[in-house]
């Protein structure tokens, strides 16, 4: 029976966890994520979810031991924030050149030096080039159906890869909302058992990730490449299945709203694109014709959706809740770069916003679209990044 | 105990492994597969045998092989074994097999969190108290005096005791080996294997490319290593110390042959003054004062941790 609950983000990855039948979970605390692998170990250590909890002594070791866990042969999960996945950074690369399809939340968090425990993306978009698939989340719902999902992307033979499951440190990982957990039986349904390339097994030895020479480097290489482009097919299709059967989906690549005969596109990723949703109604009202686009998957990278998208739209507004210092946000560069083959394309406004936890409401955003606006009257973006709320 | 006539004829490291003329590692692996058979799963490090192992797509290893990241061999045995459990499968006798560097530096972190959390594997540190495999850098496994690529003119500082770590984790089984002493090793992997909870057996494995000797030496070497004193062959179980033979005998200095015999026959020694020679001898017989008292009936009854 499926049932609603009242809980936190935090607590629903851990549900989500159970209900993929996860075998071997190994995870080291990190605020704000702790309240994830609490959540794991209470249901472990009360018999509700059959699985191993390996409580490691380092992130690294964490991922090293969801490595072992995976190829020896079963589901695994483990979740971390900011300077833990940070610490992950090489074992992220060992996971997806292993072609392992592990699933890990990763709770947003700003990276420091300065501390701070609050959410930006600095942390998952430094590990873009990982071959990990990337997900973020914009409630509560949507991070359980998205783990779900992962693991039925991520154990697909045409992709064999690992995946983040982002979401926002505190305003989703410790604010409770009403979430639907599907009934059991349906997601047995949805997610067969664990399914992988390779598993290291005794009656069929081989040594597996030995020394590559550069005749072979290049081609394994490729492959990721080629499973990347293979799951940006597969998730929307993914998605609408998810659809039929639970009456829930997102998008696929890109949750899109009222992008049609749209002026202006704001372009977001997580939490932001609820309150992008809320500002498009509002300067609607106003007779202004704005859409939002909140990207969903960031790696594999939408770039033919951003493509068609931008066909009708005369300018983007892109909020990056990240910067990369000495250019600008990985949102405006990545857009920029999918249009850069367009015959006829839209102006393109990067702002920077949200960083360390600053807050990053509807206002805001309608803000930013009127400047946009205002920039696409002109003809021509003032400032190429715009640094939201900066005290001077 | 098995004497070196009944080690079982099956070979699973394979003809046309990459190992060195004279290598010890080597030798010792071809031992860990005698006594452990081919019910397997191994994970290895950066280390010398990522090369020994041959490149893709070929091995030299009849066992399934993780290769993994230089500093986690332990938590990524602590993953197999729990998936293993999971399964059903622990008949199935998960091993870490790394270097020195890779044990005793990089990868000491990832190994104490495995031990500590009582992970069901065996760890072999097969150590050749160098960076071998990068062209012999010192690591804290480097004994004082010796020569390597980063302490030209010698290491000024002592070799990190690295089985007494293992031991101060009251684990059920530590110990000591060479592959100059293959029964004794063969002997003590079985132990470990019927054994539940973390085992960690060291192995000085003697190095002709770092160490600077002929490669028809290897076992001499090894052997003169154990009869000056300067590796002691021991076990401890459940926390109850034991030297082995022929250590065991060595308690009494007369009975040791002097340091400088083993030092004299290796080239990273060379340049060594006759007082790093005495201070050598005097840190050796400093080891054996302990290694007595750890042995003697006092000390072996009030074992650091029982059987419980």
């Amino acid at each position: 029976m499926a049932q609603i609950i009242i809980d936190t983000a935090n607590h629903i990855a851990g549900y989500a966890a159970k209900a993929a039948r996860v075998r071997v979970v190994a995870a080291y605390p990190i605020t704000p994520q702790t309240t994830v692998v609490e959540k794991i170990a209470e249901f472990v250590e009360s018999g509700e979810m059959d699985a191993e909890y390996i409580r490691v002594e380092s992130e690294h070791s964490a991922m090293a031991a969801c490595i072992g866990a995976a190829a020896a042969g079963v589901r695994t999960f483990t979740a971390t924030s900011a300077h833990g996945l940070a610490l992950m950074h090489e074992a992220l690369h060992w996971a997806s050149g292993s072609r392992l399809p592990i699933v890990m939340a990763v709770v947003n968090r700003a990276m420091g030096a300065p501390w701070s425990i609050w959410p930006d993306f600095s942390d998952s978009l430094s590990q873009r080039d990982t071959g990990w698939i990337q997900f973020y989340c914009a409630d509560n719902q949507e991070v359980f159906d998205t783990i779900i999902q992962a693991y039925r992307i991520c154990e697909d033979e045409r992709v064999f890869l690992p995946a983040m499951v982002c979401l926002e440190g505190f305003i989703l990982s410790h604010t409770y909302m009403p979430v639907k957990i599907h009934d059991q039986e349906e997601i047995d349904a949805f997610l067969p058992p664990y399914r992988s390339g390779w598993i290291l097994d005794v009656n069929n030895p081989f040594s597996h990730a030995n020394l590559v020479s550069p005749e072979w480097y290049m081609e394994f290489r490729y492959m990721i490449q080629e499973a990347m482009e293979n799951a940006k097919q597969l998730i929307p299709e993914i998605d609408k299945e998810y659809g039929r059967r639970f009456g829930l989906q997102y998008g696929g690549l890109i949750d899109k709203y009222k992008c049609e005969n749209a002026d202006l596109i704001i372009c977001t990723m997580g939490t932001m694109g609820s309150e992008a949703k809320i500002a498009v109604d509002n300067l609607r009202k106003e007779g202004l014709k704005v859409g939002a686009a909140r990207i969903r998957v960031y790696r594999p990278f939408p770039v033919e959706e951003i493509r068609n998208i931008a066909e009708e739209a005369s300018i983007i507004a892109t909020i990056d809740r990240h910067i990369s210092f000495g250019m600008e946000g990985f949102l405006a560069s990545e857009i920029k770069a999918s249009l850069y083959h367009m015959e006829d394309k839209p102006l393109l406004a990067g702002f920077i916003a949200g960083l360390g936890g600053r807050d990053v409401t509807f206002k805001t955003i309608e803000e930013i679209a009127k400047k946009s606006l205002k920039w696409m009257k002109a003809g021509r973006v003032e400032k190429e990044t715009v640094w939201v709320d900066l005290r001077e | 105990m098995v004497t070196i006539k009944e080690f079982p004829k099956e070979e699973y490291l394979l003809k046309g492994h990459a190992a060195c003329a004279g290598c010890g590692p080597s030798i010792a692996l071809r031992l860990l597969f005698k006594a452990l058979g081919n019910k397997v799963i191994m994970v290895v490090p950066a280390c010398c045998t990522t090369v020994i192992q041959g490149p893709y797509p070929y091995t030299s290893f009849a066992v399934p092989l993780q290769n993994m990241l230089f500093e986690a061999t332990g938590a990524t045995c602590s993953g197999i074994a729990a998936a293993l459990k999971i399964r059903g499968l622990e008949d199935i006798t998960v091993v870490g097999w790394a270097g020195d560097g890779g044990t005793v530096d990089i990868g000491l972190q990832a190994l104490s969190g495995a031990a500590e959390r009582e992970t069901n594997f065996i760890y072999i540190c097969y150590d050749n108290e160098a960076y071998g495999n990068t062209g012999l850098q010192r690591s804290g496994a480097t004994p004082y005096g010796a020569w390597t690529t980063t302490t030209p003119t010698g290491k000024k500082e002592r070799k990190k005791d690295m089985p007494l770590i293992m031991a101060a984790h009251k684990i059920p089984y530590v110990a000591t080996a060479c592959p100059s002493y293959p029964v004794d090793f063969v002997n003590k992997l079985r132990k470990a294997k019927e054994i539940k909870g973390t085992k960690y057996i060291h192995v000085l494995a003697p190095c002709p490319t770092g160490w600077r000797y002929d490669t028809s030496k290897t076992v001499e070497i090894g052997r003169l290593a154990v009869h000056t004193g300067i590796w002691a062959l021991y076990e401890i179980e459940y926390g109850r110390f034991r030297l082995n033979p022929p250590s065991d005998r060595l308690i009494d200095k007369s009975k040791r042959k002097p340091v400088r015999e083993y030092l004299a026959m290796q080239d990273r020694f060379r340049h060594l003054t006759e007082a790093d020679i005495e201070k050598i001898q005097q840190w050796v017989d400093m080891d054996w004062e302990y290694y007595r008292k750890l042995a003697s009936s006092e000390c072996s009854d009030l074992t650091l941790h029982g059987k419980i």
